[in-house]
């Protein structure tokens, strides 16, 4: 499990709007990746290029390449459904599908491809991913009730849980933790600390403390100004790029002097 | 370094559509001048679920379960839209082709005075003068009420129990159907008050019908008023009731102006409240409280009871006529609204 | 030393102007009151004069002496064609709105949920007219159809060989008509689905129509049931394409694609110009039956969609 992804001279558009310009990183498996960066510089549009959420959009669409494990995610011959089980993701609201009890937001995923599954495989697969997710010990009694009556911090965390139990390559979060009070976020961060053996995750984050806590490498965007696109101006290992940026941007941005 | 693709499925190539399609039309086209339907069904429904179960059945194979599904489900949903654009389509040719070919000026500034069932000729004058007469007086009552109405529930009932309960049956009134709404002014108005059947008659039970429309549309206009300007109109020290006729009402203008040109144009079709309420006429009556008054609907209406072919003529010119107000209305109020739509950033 | 802030509590522009709106609003109530003592009122003399029973009988002849007559051939043909209609106008209507909210890009979205909406202003009358002469000669083959290869089922036998002005026909009519209610409720309803939800199913790998079924309906389903009741009440209510499809023959025929069929609507219609006072009183009695049905109708709708609105 887990997967490289490598995004080369990567540009994303809104119709004729180039939001984001000529990306290129690489994301190692089995590390936390962050990028981090002023409002509107692009971080969401590149994380949900990586699993084409992005083309959602309506006229939204990006040139150059998204490779995982070099294989094009954007290929001709590639199924958009496999490649969103293959990358999962996390957003930024928690967002549990309202109508369905905690079990069945867990299982949501797996019962798409398997029509019907055994029950008793079913419960270990949610009671696996609760407990990767620090949600079990909380909702144990529960799985049955509604998923929309946890507290916001559960909820992302049962989200999380959904993401896992379809046992993606690749973990993307998006400013998971910005809805969340400090309690919530420092379970998420512990969890995603424990996930990070398993998987491999980017997390897009406006808190740079964040950032320092959980990554091992950061990716810094910035965009000049409202209407021009966004730009990568620095990646590195995270202690790297907070105490000894090379770029005077990044020194500005992490050194709160700007953004 | 070698890896295997995971990314991939086996997908339908791009050209599946289009020559299943293709293919589906030439069975179709085979079909039709073969003078052969299968199952009693028309070639040109056999193709279209031929096609539907061909391109569904492929995709399963290739696919597999899901996105068979996913594409027999999507065909399905264009089919619904493709079905329900026919009648829409057809109704208008037809009633252009038809209406068109008895248009001239005697047919609109006519009457039918003197014209038999079986004679050619005649005309909607009569019919246009009822339907100006009855749409207005219904929009000269409906309009205040269901403004004043809106201006309620927006402006001063917010959140009160009261206002829950009109606005609650102003949509419940949407549904009335207009036949009773015919029968009700006939039992209030002419049984009860001992008012004649007449085109104000015919009026009021229009005006039963336009109330919701009225009030809905004013509403919704009202309410994207934003507060701020209502607040600092009364942080002026300006007394609320100034503030609404001289801040908010002219801000949402163009709204309710197209909201009641659309709610005009739905009661303008009605037939069937007219018939409860006046009689028909056949020649002109200016005099909308007085005596017979034929309107385009109920115009349209006899004629089609009268069966022969000139009347049917008739009919169809009549359909146009009225067709034509409803749609001139129609798009007058959109482009209007698109006009003067506020700017929404 | 004067006071400046008090004065009259309540400006007498203001008293009088919100004493107006609120009168408005009394009065729509008051209407939908009116109109139900006025027709109860009025309906009265025939149904006690009724020498059968109202509820049951299958002949109308209010003017005879003693008068006879029911709502039986009425109610039959009123839900039958009301439900033909439906199972034909929902499906399709939501298939319609889901194009419309989820499967065409935003400028065709746009423009055909206007053309859906014209629709819906082609007045009932130009449905009849049309329907007479065009849309019935051109579906006759499918009735015909139906009563070749179903036939065995009671509903599709036509043992005339007559095909037009029936139940059936009517009731793809009406579908037509009901069809733009249906769609453009259902496709508020879709529209409001949020995004999160739509893009927690895509994200887990569903398809667009999974995701669909995983996040759409479910959010929706109160908001569809309330556009189809909505498209119930309004073919229940249908007049004048009715009266021109049906053939108004005053009997109970399970055979739908055989010339008969009769609605509450219709008959009012078709019998008022010959109604002498008795009549008229009866078809007010048939008249206060619709007018309960819809209520009933519309009022479940309007208060499912109220609730789901709080909900969200
Ligand atoms: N749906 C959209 N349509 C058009 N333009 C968009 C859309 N979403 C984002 N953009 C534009 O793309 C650029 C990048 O936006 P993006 O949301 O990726 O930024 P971000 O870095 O995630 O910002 P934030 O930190 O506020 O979430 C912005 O200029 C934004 O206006
Ligand atoms: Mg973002």
């Amino acid at each position: 499990m887990s997967k490289r992804i490598d995004l080369v001279d990567l540009d994303i558009f809104y119709g004729d709007f180039l939001a984001v310009e000529q990306v290129t990183l690489t994301v190692n498996p089995r590390s936390v990746t962050a990028f981090i960066g002023p409002s509107g510089c692009g971080k969401s549009s590149v994380l949900r290029s990586i699993n084409r959420m992005h083309e959602l959009v309506p006229g939204a669409y990006v040139t150059g390449e998204v490779l995982l494990d070099n294989e094009d995610v954007y290929g001709v011959d590639v199924d958009p459904v496999l490649v969103r089980r293959t990358i999962g993701m996390v957003f930024q609201r928690p967002n549990p599908f309202p109508t369905m009890s905690i079990y069945d937001n867990v299982v949501a995923g797996l019962r798409l491809s398997k029509r019907r599954r055994r029950s008793k495989d079913l419960d270990d697969v949610v009671e696996r991913s609760l407990r990767s997710a620090n949600l079990w010990a909380e909702v144990k009694d529960r799985v049955d009730r509604p998923g929309a009556g946890l507290s916001g911090g559960q909820q992302q965390r049962l989200c999380i849980a959904r993401a896992i139990a379809i046992e993606p390559e690749v973990l993307l979060m998006d400013e998971p933790c910005s809805a969340l009070d400090p309690i919530s976020t420092l379970a998420i961060e512990d969890l995603i600390h424990e996930l990070k053996d398993t998987y491999t995750i980017v997390i897009v984050t406006h808190n740079m403390q964040q950032a320092a806590r959980v990554s091992s490498t950061t990716a810094f965007f910035n965009v000049n100004a409202v209407g021009e696109p966004g730009r990568l101006i620095e990646i590195g290992e995270t202690s790297q790029i907070f105490s000894n940026p090379r770029v005077k941007q990044t020194e500005d941005y992490v050194s709160g002097r700007f953004g | 370094m070698t890896t295997v693709p995971i990314l991939t499925g086996r997908r339908l190539p791009r050209w599946s559509t289009p020559v299943v399609a293709a293919a589906a039309i030439l069975v179709g086209l085979v079909l039709q001048f073969g003078g052969i339907s299968p199952l009693g069904l028309a070639p040109a429904l056999f193709a279209a679920i031929g096609f539907i179960v061909a391109r569904s059945t492929w995709s399963w194979i290739l696919e597999g379960r899901r996105h068979a599904t996913d594409r027999l489900m999507g065909s399905l949903v264009v089919g619904a839209l493709l079905l329900a654009l026919v009648p829409l389509v057809w109704i208008l040719i037809t009633v252009a082709i038809r209406g068109y070919s008895v248009m001239n000026t005697e047919f609109i500034t006519g009457t039918m005075r003197n014209i038999g069932p079986r004679v050619e000729g005649g005309g909607i004058g009569h019919a246009f003068v009822g339907t100006l007469q009855q749409v207005g007086i219904a929009a000269l009552i409906s309009l205040p009420i269901g403004i004043m109405t809106a201006i309620q529930l927006v402006e001063y009932g917010r959140g009160k129990t009261l206002s829950r309960w009109i606005s609650f049956f102003v949509d419940v009134m949407t549904g009335v159907p207009s036949i009773v709404a015919g029968l009700f002014i006939y039992t209030a108005v002419i049984l009860t008050f001992g008012f004649s059947q007449s085109g104000f008659a015919a009026g009021l039970a229009l005006t039963i019908l336009m109330i919701p429309v009225v009030v809905r549309s004013t509403e919704e206009m009202l309410r994207i008023v934003p507060n701020s300007l209502r607040e600092g109109a009364l942080a002026l020290g300006i007394p609320k009731w100034r503030v609404i006729t001289f801040v908010v009402l002219p801000t949402a203008i163009s709204g309710i102006i197209t909201g009641a040109m659309l709610a005009i144009a739905r009661v303008a079709g009605e037939t069937a409240p007219l018939l409860l309420t006046t009689f028909l006429a056949q020649d002109v009556n200016f005099n909308a409280f007085d005596g017979s008054q034929t309107a385009l609907p109920t115009f349209i209406w006899d004629q089609i009871s009268r069966g022969t072919a000139p009347a049917i003529d008739r009919a169809w010119g009549g359909a146009y006529a009225l067709i034509l107000f409803v749609l001139v209305l129609y798009a007058a109020a959109r482009v209007i609204a698109a006009v003067f739509a506020p700017a929404r950033e | 030393m004067t006071a400046v802030l008090s004065g009259q509590a309540v400006r007498p522009g203001d008293r009088v102007f919100s004493g107006l709106s609120l009168a408005a609003g009394v009065l729509v109530l008051v209407v939908m009151a009116a109109i139900a003592v006025f027709l109860v009122w009025k309906a009265i003399p025939s149904l006690t004069t009724d020498s059968a029973n109202f509820f049951t009988e299958q002949q109308w002849l209010p003017d005879r002496d003693p008068p006879v007559f029911g709502i039986a051939v009425l109610a039959f043909g009123t839900v039958l064609t009301s439900l033909i209609a439906m199972g034909i106008a929902v499906p399709i209507g939501f298939g319609v709105a889901l194009f419309i909210a989820f499967y065409g890009n935003r400028r065709v979205s746009t423009a055909l949920g206007f053309t859906v909406d014209l629709l819906a202003a082609v007045p009932s009358i130009i449905f009849g007219l049309w329907g007479l002469y065009y849309f019935m000669p051109r579906i006759v083959p499918f009735a015909e159809w139906l009563s070749t290869y179903l036939g065995w089922i009671p509903l599709f036998r036509n043992d005339l060989e007559i095909y037009t002005k029936s139940i059936l026909m009517a009731g793809v009519v009406l579908a037509i008509m009901i069809l733009p209610t249906v769609s453009a409720i259902s496709r508020e309803v879709f529209l409001q689905v949020p995004r999160a939800q739509t893009e927690a199913a895509l994200a887990l790998g569903a398809t667009r129509w999974e995701m669909i079924r995983m996040s759409v309906f479910p959010f929706s389903r109160p908001g569809m049931v309330s556009a189809a009741m909505l498209g119930l009440g309004r073919a229940l209510g249908e007049t004048i394409a009715v009266a021109l499809l049906l053939s108004a023959i005053f009997e109970i025929n399970w055979a739908i694609t055989e010339p008969g069929g009769n609605t509450f609507a219709a008959n009012i219609a078709l019998k008022w110009g010959e109604a002498a006072d008795n009549g008229r009183s009866a078809l007010i009695a048939a008249g206060l039956v619709l007018f309960l049905i819809t209520l009933a109708v519309n009022m479940i709708a309007r208060w499912i969609i109220a609730r789901h609105e709080e909900y969200t």
